[in-house]
């Protein structure tokens, strides 16, 4: 028996595709994925129409999309992060059905359970043999973690693996297992290593993002988690990378062994694991080469599927055992709700990932970001999309003070006593507007083009058209 | 209290925006050596406004005006004066003469907008010449709260090569803290430059407390905290000169001449010196 | 102030907004990009406009690129735009 077929075409082809069926798609390549289009393409030349496209994220390498849905091929369309590129498009009213986007951990779920069932998944894999075991660790687009591809993989009719790199049987080291394969089709490319993952990320040099990040590793210090056992999460943005390695230093200064860090991995997170910060590390992404590298040699970082890092109906996840997130915000409002769907004008550039889970999860959520942005307050009276409850974010620190959320007032003395500049999240809107000024409000229109779902399956949100 | 002081370039708004927000105690928006010659009129306009517009409330404010042998710095003192900065730092201060001349033209602008409040100057003090007059520039008028010593161009005036380690600078630093103190004013230290060696940063501002500097100036946000942190008394300090404060009051009320504390005699400058610390303590709050 | 000449003041960078005036024979025209043209737009105009007025400027061509300038930048950079285009010579 072989698996490997010719070509895209003849997977699709022997896997049965017909109008109306939900196609799927994982999103580690990120803005290097090239299989996304070239799928998409060969679909569009045989004819097919009326798909749903259910892809984990949709990068702006991605934008070919849009003539696919002006051409009516897609219809519909399921992602947890939206580029500009796509977004801007999505917002302007292309598309007659709204978009769903969920989360990173609601999207597993609803394929679990059946709500969103997969007819074929396409699955991007840096290397697999021709039975179909495969692993992001290897190869020339090497991604490292195949994280999000596990659920698409396990729970899809049918299931193709497209690979730029066949090797013998068995990849000893694989990710997904042959049991769960129909076909492998090797192509020349998969994609463009340098949109894959970074060759660095580099904290940022930004003097606001370090008082920023300074300030964050100080209320990781005085909120009383950091200890023994201590559990962390940040993204990849400058002022977040800069807090990883503020916290190891203090970390390995006060002599605390940590137990995890999760997430999407950067070079940072790999070298507190290095300086024994943490025990492990769970990774459902990883983000750059170093990263890479350690997923592939380091037995103490693992890779962990969506449905483990964040899935609301899994018997646990291991967001549920997570003590502090670091995550980034557009706008944040006087409710602590936040938006990263959308930017200041209400246009799609963006999507919660793993934001709202790991809010939902963390014992200390903290937002991360510069009071003012080119003229803009991060700090309004109502953000434009509510992608994370504000029920479920603790602290916002920016360079002019950090707002604690009124539900946690333990924390807010806690922070107090450390000589924290507390400051009434209001008072922080009104030193915010009496730098930039007083915004007019952003008039958009009443088509729904997006429906936002939360982890719990209600729509916590609609994103209308833009003007 | 002033242990920290951080140049901002005086023509970049995005950065003129936050310079109150980056933890300096002061900040020193720089329309000399930052702002190139075709954009002196750009800068001076630009941080007259921000002073104007922007407030500054959370630290002092000092402005660096071009030297007194520009065609700019007249202009500048008329922009600037105006919106009541906390200093002015004049450049290239090389003697007392130097400070009548900035100090009269001050006085007139004052005089011109009726403004009373006399603004203070820290001169900085980066020529042979300045540093052989600093006491004569310290002492030369009431409104100098401080000085600075300027690294860089003092090398070069001495012809010699400006170190890391700071040995051709030794002489220089010694003798502006001995001139400063004689005086009863501040004294700040040249900025450390190289913005990636903290360790580096730490050891020089070290060295420069211990000579007897009352803080540090920055070129980049990235050394404010540990400059804070160097120029601000420990919380050992802090309990020990609390204790001497207690021990004198027992021995005040007990009639007592001399008196020790972990046997160590105390004398009047060690209560002067606890008396300081305490000072600094209350002046910095909770922010340690 | 009467325009003597183009000139102009700012730059491109976030935070900045850079403007350039030009000598007209027919009142005021103002052309304006901004990044931040849906919550500011009114206001930029506005200041531009009283910024002339206070410079008593009659007739001018301005063209202004914001990058999320706050008002005081923005108007600095006016205030130097006129002053360079008033001052004859280089």
């Amino acid at each position: 028996m072989n698996k490997v077929v010719k070509s895209i075409k003849e997977a699709i082809t022997l896997c049965g595709l017909k109008d109306g069926m939900r196609i799927s798609f994982h999103h580690h390549l990120r803005n290097g994925d090239h299989v996304i289009n070239m799928v998409m393409e060969e679909i569009a030349n045989m004819g097919y129409k009326d798909l749903t496209v259910n892809a984990s994220s949709v990068f702006d390498i991605h934008a070919p999309l849009v003539t696919h849905i002006k051409n009516n091929v897609v219809t519909g369309l399921e992602v947890n992060y939206m580029g500009g590129a796509v977004g801007r498009e999505i917002s302007s009213g292309i598309m007659q059905k709204p978009v769903d986007f969920r989360s990173h951990g609601g999207r597993p779920s609803d394929i679990e359970t059946g709500r969103t069932p997969i007819d074929i998944a396409f699955i991007a894999a840096p290397s697999s043999d021709n039975m179909g075991n495969c692993s992001g660790k290897y190869g020339k687009s090497a991604c490292g973690s195949l994280g999000y591809a596990f659920v698409d993989a396990m729970n899809a009719k049918k299931v193709v693996v497209i690979t730029d790199n066949l090797v013998e049987y068995p990849l000893y080291d694989f990710s997904i297992s042959e049991t769960y394969v129909d076909y492998v089709v090797c192509v020349d490319k998969i994609g463009d290593p340098t949109g894959i993952v970074s060759g660095t990320t580099k904290i940022t040099r930004d003097p606001v993002g370090l008082m920023m990040a300074s300030y964050a590793t100080k209320v990781i210090q005085s909120s009383g988690l950091l200890k023994d056992g201590f559990s962390f999460q940040t993204g990849a943005g400058g002022a977040s990378l800069a807090v990883a390695k503020y916290l190891k230093d203090l970390m390995l200064k006060e002599n605390i062994k940590g137990s995890f860090g999760m997430g999407g991995i950067t070079s940072y997170l790999v070298d507190m694991l290095e300086a024994g910060c943490f025990e492990t590390l769970m990774d459902v992404q990883c983000f750059d080469l170093r990263a890479v590298q350690s997923i592939r040699d380091n037995p103490r970082h693992r890779e962990v599927t969506a449905s483990h890092y964040a899935s609301p109906t899994a018997k646990s996840a291991i967001v549920d055992n997570l003590d502090v997130v670091i995550l980034g915000a557009t706008q944040i409002d006087t409710d602590f709700n936040v938006n990263v769907h959308t930017d200041s004008n209400g246009f799609i550039m963006g999507g919660s990932g793993g934001h709202s889970d790991t809010a939902a999860g963390a014992k200390l959520t903290m937002i991360v970001a510069p009071l003012t942005r080119a003229r803009l307050s991060i700090v309004v009276d109502k953000v434009l999309c509510v992608s994370t409850p504000g029920n479920t974010v603790d602290v916002l620190v920016t360079q002019r003070g950090i707002a604690v959320n009124p539900k946690r007032g333990e924390l807010k003395e806690r922070l107090q006593a450390s000589g924290l500049p507390v400051i009434d999240i209001h008072d922080l809107k009104n030193i915010a507007e009496g730098i930039t000024g007083v915004p007019k409000e952003i008039k958009l229109g009443s088509r729904t083009v997006a429906n936002v779902i939360y982890r719990d399956g209600t729509i916590i949100d609609t994103i209308k058209n833009t003007l | 209290m002033r242990r920290s002081m951080l140049f901002m370039p005086g023509n970049n708004s995005g950065m003129l925006l936050n310079a109150d927000a980056l933890g300096a105690d002061s900040v020193i928006l720089d329309l000399e050596d930052a702002v190139s010659p075709q954009e002196k009129d750009s800068a001076r306009i630009l941080v007259r406004n921000a002073l104007k517009y922007l407030g500054y409330k959370g630290c002092e404010v000092i402005i660096r005006i071009n030297s007194i042998d520009t065609d700019f710095w007249k202009k500048d003192l008329d922009e600037i004066i105006p919106m009541k900065p906390d200093m002015i730092m004049p450049p290239k201060v090389s003697s007392g003469m130097d400070i009548k001349v900035v100090e009269n033209y001050m006085g007139e602008v004052e005089r011109r907008h009726g403004i009373e409040k006399k603004i203070s100057l820290i001169p900085l003090i980066e020529t042979a010449l300045g540093v052989e007059n600093a006491f004569e520039i310290a002492s030369s008028s009431k409104r100098i709260k401080a000085i600075f010593l300027g690294g860089e161009d003092l090398t070069a005036d001495l012809r010699c090569k400006r170190t890391k380690k700071g040995d051709e600078i030794f002489y220089s630093r010694g003798r502006m803290v001995m001139a400063a103190r004689a005086a009863g004013i501040d004294v700040y230290d040249t900025p450390f430059t190289d913005v990636e060696d903290e360790e580096g940063l730490r050891t020089d501002a070290e060295f420069a407390k211990s000579l007897g500097f009352t803080g540090k100036a920055c070129i980049s946000p990235r050394h404010v905290q540990s400059v804070n942190e160097v120029f601000s008394p420990t919380l050992e300090e802090i309990e020990y000169a609390k204790e001497v404060m207690e021990i004198i009051q027992v021995a005040k009320e007990q009639g007592k001449g001399a008196i020790s504390l972990r046997g160590k005699m105390i004398d009047a400058p060690i209560v002067e010196r606890a008396r300081q610390t305490l000072e600094a303590a209350r002046a910095l709050g909770g922010a340690f | 102030m009467e325009i003597k000449k183009k000139a102009t003041a700012g730059t491109l960078e976030s935070s900045d907004i850079f403007v350039q005036v030009e000598p007209n024979d027919n009142g005021i025209e103002i052309n304006l990009t901004s990044i931040v043209y849906n919550q500011f737009g009114e206001d930029i105009e506005r200041t531009v406009k009283e910024v002339l007025s206070e410079f008593d400027v009659k007739n001018v061509k301005i063209q202004l690129k914001d990058r999320g300038a706050v008002e005081c930048a923005i108007r600095a950079r006016i205030e130097t735009a006129l002053k360079r285009a008033e001052r004859m010579g280089n």
